[in-house]
């Protein structure tokens, strides 16, 4: 290859990843650029940047009845799923990562399997348990509770802990440390980075989550930010996107700020989650 | 533990006691070794019983019988299943998945790995930052947000897109009121929120590859292109496998995307209709429970089998050639 061409192949490899990274970032760039716009200015389409700088529309959105209370209750939400479900994959992950038992393999197995059945086989009837049997309707359990424990989280943390040497763990029982203080004094911590990893991911799925608070939170009071978004759509023509794209705005500024935070935790979390094994 | 049944009921010796006491230790260490972690991986196997494996039954239960949430449900056989057959909605929206499988796996995958092995060769430059900005729309897939803003930004005349295409001198596009186009807007905006992560996916996978295999090949001669085709792609297939199931039982699960991207749920003329939305819809608007959830067991057996085909097509070549992370 001569000189020349190289550069331009370099030249070319360029372009593209502007090209493909300008495409990713504009739709948020949209999105905020469109909640500072007035309303006519969103439908005349003419300019990128607002000719009239506002904040009205974020005003607007909080004047919505359930606004504020939304996001307190997606935050209370996503918040006490992260913890539980953290506690108990790690858990999990280090009963199957760290011990031999008879079964050990098949009960992981079926673990992993259970990733095979998709969530509409099972959204109508968990929602006739949820509303007949638990009387969890209107309630944050159904969010929090029946996938605290789930097989991602388990292989996840399996993974990371099958990495950190027995003889630590042997050390702390010749010490004398019962298997649960083992856990919590010395697994938990080894496992800080998977745990801050696993905990971005389960937040942002919660937080994001759509499909299953539709069906089991029906009334307005207890809704979350992405059902309160939702019901601002209106029919075709008259949907206030100046409202929409701020209440957009908000549901996603705290997962921004969050990823740009931990962002190398959450790249270096998913890569190690997924392929190994 | 057949030491302990069968124990001779006989007033036994000084020795036999010494052995039982024995015993009571091997025992105890046994709790130790298997009660613990029993008790750890419970709440996995708890869980699952009572929300998951329960409501599966009840979904078989419930595909047999005709219910709309009151009254008790009437037993009906297997007519829900010989309806479903001829529902030609429902296939519709099977098909519209598979369509948009085809519009959005081949370039996506395509894509992802390219970018991959780009950010993973030593002569790009800032690879950590092109991998967050690629990465960064992970945050708002299937969101409501994202939907939204996509549904403004391809709106036919308030939108960027259409301005963009303009300033381009291309004519408008009808992104989301006609059939074809919604449906290859629906492939991009999936293909927006997901190509990061691939992407990712990919390139924990290259970098498991010792790169002495791709200098052995530079230094017999080979080219870059040469290289990533006869070595790259055949060493990742493992993980393509991976990625391309993910994408199966993703572009079949789409429910935030075609309910909300649109002006009218489902596109035009049911165009982006997807099998879940069909289901929700079913259950919660038409309150046709029995009937949804046979809908939801033949959803399930269609997936399982593209996904078993996609497994034995693509990865029988494997054995030869395993990488492990």
């Amino acid at each position: 290859m001569t000189l020349r061409s190289d550069h331009l192949v370099r030249l070319a490899v360029y372009l593209v990843l502007a090209a493909v990274s300008a495409f990713m970032v504009f739709p948020f760039v949209w999105m905020l650029v469109s909640a500072l716009k007035p309303f006519p200015e969103i439908f005349a389409g003419t300019h990128f940047l607002p000719q009239h700088w506002t904040l009205h529309n974020f005003s607007s959105f909080f004047h919505q009845a359930n606004a504020a209370r939304a996001i307190w209750n997606s935050f209370f939400i996503a918040a006490s799923s992260t913890a539980l479900s953290l506690f108990l994959c790690a858990l999990g992950g280090y009963g199957f990562a760290k011990f031999r038992f008879a079964g050990r393999n098949f009960l992981f197995a079926f673990v992993i399997a259970t990733l095979a059945v998709p969530f509409a086989v099972i959204v109508v009837p968990l929602f006739v348990m949820m509303r007949n049997t638990f009387h969890w309707v209107d309630t944050p359990w159904p969010l929090i509770v029946p996938w605290a424990a789930n097989a991602f989280g388990i292989f996840f943390m399996r993974q990371y802990m099958l990495s950190i040497p027995d003889e630590i763990l042997d050390a702390g029982r010749v010490d004398g440390a019962s298997e649960p203080r083992i856990f919590l004094r010395i697994v938990l911590p080894v496992c800080k980075p998977a745990l801050i990893s696993l905990g971005i991911i389960v937040f942002i799925a919660s937080w994001n989550n759509f499909l299953w608070p539709l069906v089991v939170l029906p009334s307005p009071s207890h809704w979350t930010l992405p059902l309160v978004l939702r019901s601002l759509q209106g029919p075709p023509g008259r949907t206030p996107y100046d409202v929409l794209m701020a209440g957009s705005v908000i549901s996603t500024l705290p997962l921004v700020v969050g990823f740009l935070l931990f962002q190398r935790r959450l790249v270096s979390g998913i890569m190690r989650g997924t392929v190994q094994g | 533990m057949g030491w302990i049944a069968g124990q001779p009921a006989e007033t036994v010796g000084p020795a036999v006691r010494v052995a039982r006491a024995a015993g009571l230790y091997v025992f105890r260490r046994r709790v130790r070794r298997v009660g613990w972690p029993l008790l750890f991986v419970a709440p996995f196997f708890v869980l699952y019983a009572v929300f998951s494996l329960y409501p599966i039954g009840f979904s078989l239960w419930l595909s047999l019988r005709d219910w709309s949430f009151t009254g008790p449900a009437r037993w009906v056989g297997l007519a829900n299943y010989r309806v479903l057959l001829h529902d030609s909605l429902f296939w519709q929206s099977m098909l519209n998945s598979a369509l948009l499988f085809l519009i959005y796996v081949p370039a996506m995958t395509l894509l992802a790995l390219v970018l991959a092995v780009l950010l993973n060769s030593r002569y790009v430059r800032l690879q950590g930052i092109w991998r967050t900005l690629i990465f960064l729309p992970y945050i708002m897939s299937g969101t409501v947000a994202a939907s939204f803003t996509f549904q403004l930004l391809l709106d036919r005349n308030a939108g960027y897109a259409n301005r963009f295409l303009h300033f381009l001198g291309v004519s408008p596009v009808p992104w989301l009121d006609d059939i074809w186009w919604s449906r290859i807007s629906l492939g991009m905006f999936v293909l927006w929120a997901w190509l990061g992560y691939n992407m990712l996916i990919m390139l924990a996978g290259l970098q498991a590859i010792p790169p002495e295999l791709a200098e052995a090949a530079r230094v017999d001669g080979a080219g870059p292109v040469r290289i990533f085709w006869r070595i790259t792609v055949p060493l990742l297939r493992p993980v393509i496998v991976f990625a391309v199931t993910l994408s199966i039982i993703g572009t079949f699960s789409l429910f935030t995307e075609p309910l909300l991207l649109f002006p009218v749920a489902g596109g035009p003329a049911h165009a982006v209709q997807t099998p879940v939305l069909e289901i929700w819809q079913t259950t919660f608007q038409y309150l046709r429970v029995g009937y949804s959830a046979a809908m939801s067991w033949i959803y399930f057996a269609v997936i399982v089998v593209l996904a078993l085909t996609q497994y034995f097509l693509v990865s029988r070549r494997d054995r030869y050639l395993q990488v492990r992370g």
